[in-house]
């Protein structure tokens, strides 16, 4: 899988964002309809809800070659479902905790909260998380696993 | 002991159960293995010593074991505190099953019929990690994330994928668990890197806040892994984050099966 920039060689962070279909998928489409620019790393997969965010996307997501992972639905109380993102919340403070006990940078995956109005704070996240990671380069040590064979 | 091998052949000569769960000696003297005390004179092959450290509320949901008939099981407190958070997850109603409850020393027995009376059982016992269990947290959690990193990708190298620690977890009751499922196949079968973390991270997750610590996940695996670390530390953040502890209540909620509007974290942005 190569991600390195076409035109200068130098590693591009391939990133995907779970994100949910009724806040930041608009925010995110808002973005785009207001032509703002943001680093195209990212690749969106559009889910019901943060609550429907499995951690098993997360882990699947750097299994297959993602050097980070975006997880992002509506602000507290501005749930669809009402309490899903509430849910979630829970869920990722206990989850990252794992990961980290683990041994995986939890540098590289980043949760944020971002409305259908917030189409700037999406862009903004996308070039935030863009440049962190690229910074931590590719997360050679996750993506190894899977060469690795039968221990 | 003469007091519990009375109370199992009170309680089966009265019809008040159909069987009784608890130890009997296993192949050698170190070992003890599950006994099922179905007539009053079998119950004189139960023991009751430091041998007995299963967890046997692991039988309590099995669909063969509630063919047996009303039960009654030998708890330590562990063990009631799992009886008590899978009733608090609506897998055991009040009255099924009858506690035959140890206390830590292992010497008297008392009967619990009620959830009532094993919630207060257990609130005599404090729960929570011993301080043997906080030190090794605290050396793992002392390392560099690589040393981490490197010293779960060692231990789970050792992973042969047998799931004996699912077998042994009485949380783990799903009939058709995630690593059965085949469409998607979300965890590779074979004993393969990438299947050995992503299995030991979702067992732990699925336990994250569930787990009572009884250490059986630990003691059935055939390759040593000290797999229970992983949900101690889970639940040391459920309890800091939280407040939540697993096995208090028949009716309480845990961790993960409520959430309350100003819960705290300081990384989402």
């Amino acid at each position: 899988m190569e991600n390195d920039n076409k035109a200068t060689g130098a590693f591009e962070p391939k990133l995907v964002a779970f994100v949910c279909n009724w806040c930041t998928y608009v925010g995110a489409d808002l973005a785009g309809t207001s032509r703002l620019k943001y680093a195209s790393n990212v690749r969106v997969i559009r889910l019901p809800c943060t609550g429907r965010i499995d951690f098993m996307l997360i882990l699947k997501a750097f299994a297959q070659g993602m050097d980070g992972v975006i997880v992002s639905g509506c602000h507290p109380g501005d749930c669809h479902y009402t309490v899903g993102n509430y849910h979630a919340r829970r869920r990722w403070i206990l989850f990252r905790s794992l990961l980290d006990f683990a041994g995986i940078d939890v540098r590289r995956v980043h949760f944020a909260w971002v409305s259908a109005a917030e189409g700037a704070k999406w862009a903004d996240l996308v070039n935030k998380v863009s440049g962190e990671v690229r910074e931590l380069g590719p997360y050679k040590e996750y993506q190894g696993l899977a060469g690795k064979g039968i221990a | 002991m003469e007091e519990l091998k009375n109370k199992v052949r009170e309680l089966l000569k009265a019809g008040t159960v159909q069987a009784v769960i608890g130890y009997r000696a296993g192949s050698d003297e170190k070992t003890a293995r599950v006994a099922f005390v179905r007539q009053p004179d079998e119950a004189d092959g139960l023991i009751l010593d430091p041998r007995c450290t299963d967890n046997l509320a692991v039988y309590l949901l099995k669909p063969e074991v509630k063919l047996l008939g009303k039960l009654a099981i030998v708890a330590r407190p562990t063990t009631a505190r799992t009886i008590l958070q899978l009733a608090s997850e609506n897998q055991l109603a009040d009255g099924q099953v009858i506690v035959l409850g140890v206390s830590a020393d292992g010497k008297a027995v008392v009967e619990l019929a009620s959830f009532e009376a094993l919630e207060k059982f257990v609130g005599q016992v404090p729960a929570g990690l011993t301080e043997e269990e906080k030190v090794l947290l605290a050396k793992i959690e002392g390392m560099s994330r690589e040393e981490r990193w490197a010293f779960w990708q060692s231990e789970f190298a050792r992973c042969i994928k047998c799931y004996a620690c699912r077998a042994a977890c009485p949380m783990c009751y799903c009939s058709r668990c995630i690593v059965e499922s085949n469409q998607p196949q979300w965890i590779p079968v074979s004993p393969h890197d990438e299947g050995n973390l992503e299995w030991h991270l979702v067992r732990a997750m699925h336990l994250a806040g569930r787990c009572l610590n009884c250490g059986f996940c630990a003691k059935a695996c055939p390759m040593g892994i000290p797999l229970n670390l992983l949900t101690q530390r889970l639940a040391e953040e459920a309890k800091a984050a939280f407040g939540a502890v697993a096995g208090g209540s028949a009716t309480g909620e845990y961790a993960l099966s409520m959430f309350k509007a100003d819960d705290k974290e300081g990384f989402i942005r």
